[in-house]
């Protein structure tokens, strides 16, 4: 890395590290890792050199299940009411009744006047789908609110071919006003992204630019910071992280910054997947400097402390972009740690991810979010899926 | 200081200060309410605040003097002539338009002006004869405050005014009638208008003194010196000048199956309220907080909520103000905060505590102390009232209490503040201690 990592880690996000994910992964042999290479090749780098490496052991040629995985295992204690069932309460016209004791209504304030609980609210759980991206934001089961964002959108290069935008946010939880600073980055990047692309600029451009673009929304954010926090106007500005993704009929680029992720999963399963970021995290930090193994570093404390992220207090600066030729169709999964902390490897995540996902993008990331809740929900959970390549106009989805 | 344009109706304000994360299991939710009320009156020590209003521009307002005129205020006879003056100096401060009277408080209530069970206006003229019947004042006589308070209600229910209030001063106690007479009569005054307190020299009861003031939702203080009357009766009465809204309450609405563990005020003084709850409607109750100027109190505020899963999220509380009226209806005053509950199994969020929180419950202990270190230290428990007044030193160190500290200094020998080692001194004046049990609920806001 170029540049240090701070002395402490500031932003060290409160749920444990849950990345043990319960399936017997026979031990391949990596028999083709350079197959793999080869799938995901990296093209010349505009920006920053990303080191994107295919996880090492990564093909599983013989396991092609017919069917996704079901859920993993539940976990010890029984998990709490799932917000996804939140909204099945009814209320006759014109009154809004409580749906945790079904008995009050809710004040403007959005609480109960009759147990006081709290009500879902819009960010609680959102979706969107495009004609060839999708995502799906879920507060989980253990957040009070959902300090995740996304934005999606598609639009169409200089020479008329399609691109599909998506980019996700995690709000650093133990910042200021972390649902604001995710909010503002993603729109942003994707504003960004948005206006850049048809305009000519290369993807890779693009998306360090919209990067660049969404840590001046959360800086500025800082400066308007409410009057009781003016004594200590930079500290715990408002942060977030960001992975961004663009997919065009030949392209596959991938920018980021923090812990959030972006997956390849090819269409074809006897293909391997493979992970396309690296975090700026303690973990990856110890790994990259040879000073501790993969399992040892997630097994500690420190494992999930992000050692990048957009808001005003961030060290440096620094925008990772990669850019990829891939050679056959498949996904882009994008997310934040909330669903990766349940599917970390990228086979784990290729397991979890619906054979017909080029073609569901919205099922499939419903899929995903419900592999997180059903694992525990501990985080915030936001997946956008990104079809590759990106479907020319008026065809359908590869 | 002088501003036209103020309205006479003040404008309040409420902010919550709290920790709102609870851990899993966790019930309990304390918060410290800042009601600030602006735009009315002027601020209590306002030198200029009299002159701010013409008749009809303030708020319309009464006020009962009632002058301790028992045998012992001729001992030594500066009592007497302390409490004439002091009396002509709240008579000065007196607004132009504003209802009062004067009563002479012996076993029994005398009116000394301007008698025929009704209150003069004040201007130029009445101002002058109240002060030429304060030269008849003569000691002599028992003490039976009751009867004070129930000839001020009186009074004081004559007039249609908004603002009742009463100062009241003696040096003795309260010995010609049973305390359950003069409990009766506040019960009966409570409410009907507020009171400050004064005792004058150091023969009087501190007990019973605060208990008036604190029935009555206003300020007792211990005036040991009579020559220091004029100015705090100035004082006393220009705070009364400056109310501007009378019999606002605190209203506290909680969620089915919460229940209040306690509510006080702890800023300016502290102000036990939990019992004084008057049931407003389903799950709302009232304290009572008495009338507001330019003002800013605290509130601590301590609900206990049923348990809820990690990631919920509900309102524990809602604190508003309102002017309770005879109807049983209430004239809201706008404001309002909300006290929240947030489950979370982030220990570093759940286990900080706020600070406000942390200060306040460090004053209320502070008040605590310094009583039962004064009790035990009456009662001849040297041991516990060192323990008591040691962690008062404290307590009063650590929050910045300087006032209290200085008090506390008089009473103890400061070895070392910090770890509140004292020694109890062999000798201490008895207005001393005094002052600091009549002071001991006075606290500080927290240092920003």
């Amino acid at each position: 890395m170029p540049h240090a990592q701070p002395p402490t880690p500031p932003h060290a996000p409160p749920a444990p590290h849950a990345h043990a994910q319960p399936q017997p992964q026979p031990p391949s042999p990596a028999p083709d890792q350079d197959a793999t290479q080869a799938q995901v090749q990296t093209q010349a780098q505009v920006q920053t050199q990303a080191q994107v490496q295919a996880p090492a052991p990564a093909a599983r040629p013989a396991a092609e299940p017919d069917e996704y995985p079901l859920a993993a295992p539940l976990p010890p204690e029984a998990p709490p009411a799932d917000p996804r069932t939140a909204d099945l309460a009814t209320p006759p016209a014109g009154l809004k009744f409580c749906v945790a004791c079904r008995a009050g209504q809710v004040d403007r304030d959005g609480y109960c006047e009759n147990c006081g609980h709290a009500q879902p609210r819009e960010r609680d759980h959102m979706e969107q789908e495009l004609d060839a991206v999708a995502a799906v934001s879920d507060r989980g089961l253990r957040h009070h609110r959902n300090e995740d964002a996304f934005a999606v959108s598609s639009t169409a290069l200089s020479d008329d071919s399609p691109a599909v935008v998506a980019v996700v946010c995690d709000g650093v939880s133990s910042a200021t006003r972390p649902d604001e600073a995710s909010l503002a980055a993603s729109r942003a990047a994707g504003e960004s992204l948005l206006a850049a692309l048809p305009r000519g600029t290369h993807p890779q451009q693009a998306m360090h630019d919209a990067i660049l673009a969404a840590s001046d929304a959360v800086n500025s954010l800082a400066d308007h910071a409410p009057a009781d926090h003016e004594h200590q106007p930079h500290v715990n500005a408002p942060a977030c992280t960001i992975v961004g993704a663009v997919v065009t009929p030949s392209l596959l680029v991938v920018g980021w910054v923090g812990d959030s992720r972006a997956y390849w999963v090819p269409v074809d399963r006897s293909a391997p997947p493979a992970r396309l970021t690296e975090d700026d995290s303690w973990a990856a930090q110890m790994v990259a400097a040879g000073l501790m193994n993969e399992a040892e570093a997630y097994a500690d404390d420190r494992a999930h402390a992000i050692t990048g992220w957009l808001g005003a207090d961030a060290y440096e600066l620094e925008p990772h972009t990669a850019s990829f030729k891939p050679d056959r169709p498949g996904v882009v999964i994008v997310c934040t740690d909330g669903l990766w902390n349940y599917a970390e490897g990228a086979d784990e995540m290729a397991e979890v991810v619906p054979h017909d996902a080029a073609q569901r993008p919205l099922h499939s990331a419903r899929v995903l979010v419900g592999h997180a809740l059903d694992g525990g929900g501990h985080d915030n959970v936001t997946v956008a899926v990104l079809p590759f390549p990106a479907p020319s106009q008026g065809a359908g989805s590869a | 200081m002088a501003n036209f344009s103020k309205s006479n109706v003040p404008q309040f304000s409420v902010e919550v200060y709290q920790n709102e994360y609870l851990p899993e299991g966790g019930r309990e939710v304390n918060a410290i309410v800042t009601v600030t009320s602006t735009g009315g009156g002027t601020v209590g020590s306002a030198v200029a605040a009299p002159h701010l209003y013409t008749p009809g521009q303030g708020p319309d307002a009464a006020v009962a003097i009632m002058v301790d005129c028992s045998g012992s205020m001729d001992y030594p006879p500066t009592k007497m002539r302390g409490a004439r003056d002091a009396t002509a100096a709240a008579i000065d401060a007196l607004r132009d338009g504003v209802h009062f009277a004067v009563i002479g408080g012996t076993h029994v209530a005398k009116e000394v002006y301007p008698g025929g069970g009704a209150l003069a206006v004040a201007n130029a003229q009445t101002r002058e004869q109240a002060k030429q019947a304060l030269r008849k004042l003569s000691a002599g006589g028992g003490t039976a405050i009751g009867t004070w308070l129930r000839l001020a209600d009186h009074l004081l229910s004559s007039a249609d005014v908004t603002i009742r209030h009463g100062i009241l001063l003696t040096d003795g106690r309260n010995e010609h009638e049973s305390p359950e007479d003069l409990k009766a009569a506040l019960e009966a005054a409570a409410g009907r208008f507020t009171a400050d307190a004064r005792g004058v020299g150091t023969d009087w009861e501190v007990k019973e003194v605060t208990g008036i003031a604190s029935a009555l939702l206003g300020t007792a203080d211990i005036v040991a010196d009579p020559a220091g009357l004029a100015a705090d009766f100035t004082q006393m009465m220009e705070t009364a000048m400056g109310k501007e809204v009378a019999d606002v309450a605190l209203r506290l609405w909680t969620p089915v199956d919460t229940s209040v563990k306690f509510v006080k005020q702890v800023a300016p003084t502290v102000e036990e309220l939990t019992g004084r709850r008057t049931e407003a409607g389903p799950r709302a109750g009232d304290y009572p907080t008495g009338s507001w100027g330019d003002e800013s109190r605290d509130y601590h505020v301590c609900v206990e909520v049923p348990e809820a899963g990690i990631g919920q999220e509900m309102l524990a509380a809602r604190v508003s103000l309102v002017i309770p009226q005879d109807d049983g209806t209430a004239r809201t005053l706008g404001a309002q905060g909300l006290v929240r509950a947030v489950w979370t199994d982030d220990m570093v969020a759940s286990t900080s505590i706020n600070p406000q929180v942390a200060h306040y419950t460090g004053q209320a202990e502070l008040a605590q102390v310094i009583q039962q270190g004064l009790d035990a230290r009456k009662a001849g428990d040297a041991d516990g009232a060192t323990a008591k007044l040691g962690r008062a030193v404290q307590l009063a160190s650590a929050s910045g209490n300087a006032d209290t500290a200085k008090l506390l200094a008089k009473v103890v020998d400061v070895v070392d503040a910090a770890a509140g080692t004292v020694r109890l001194k062999a000798k201490v004046e008895e207005a001393d201690e005094m002052t600091l049990e009549t002071r001991s609920t006075k606290t500080v806001r927290v240092k920003k």
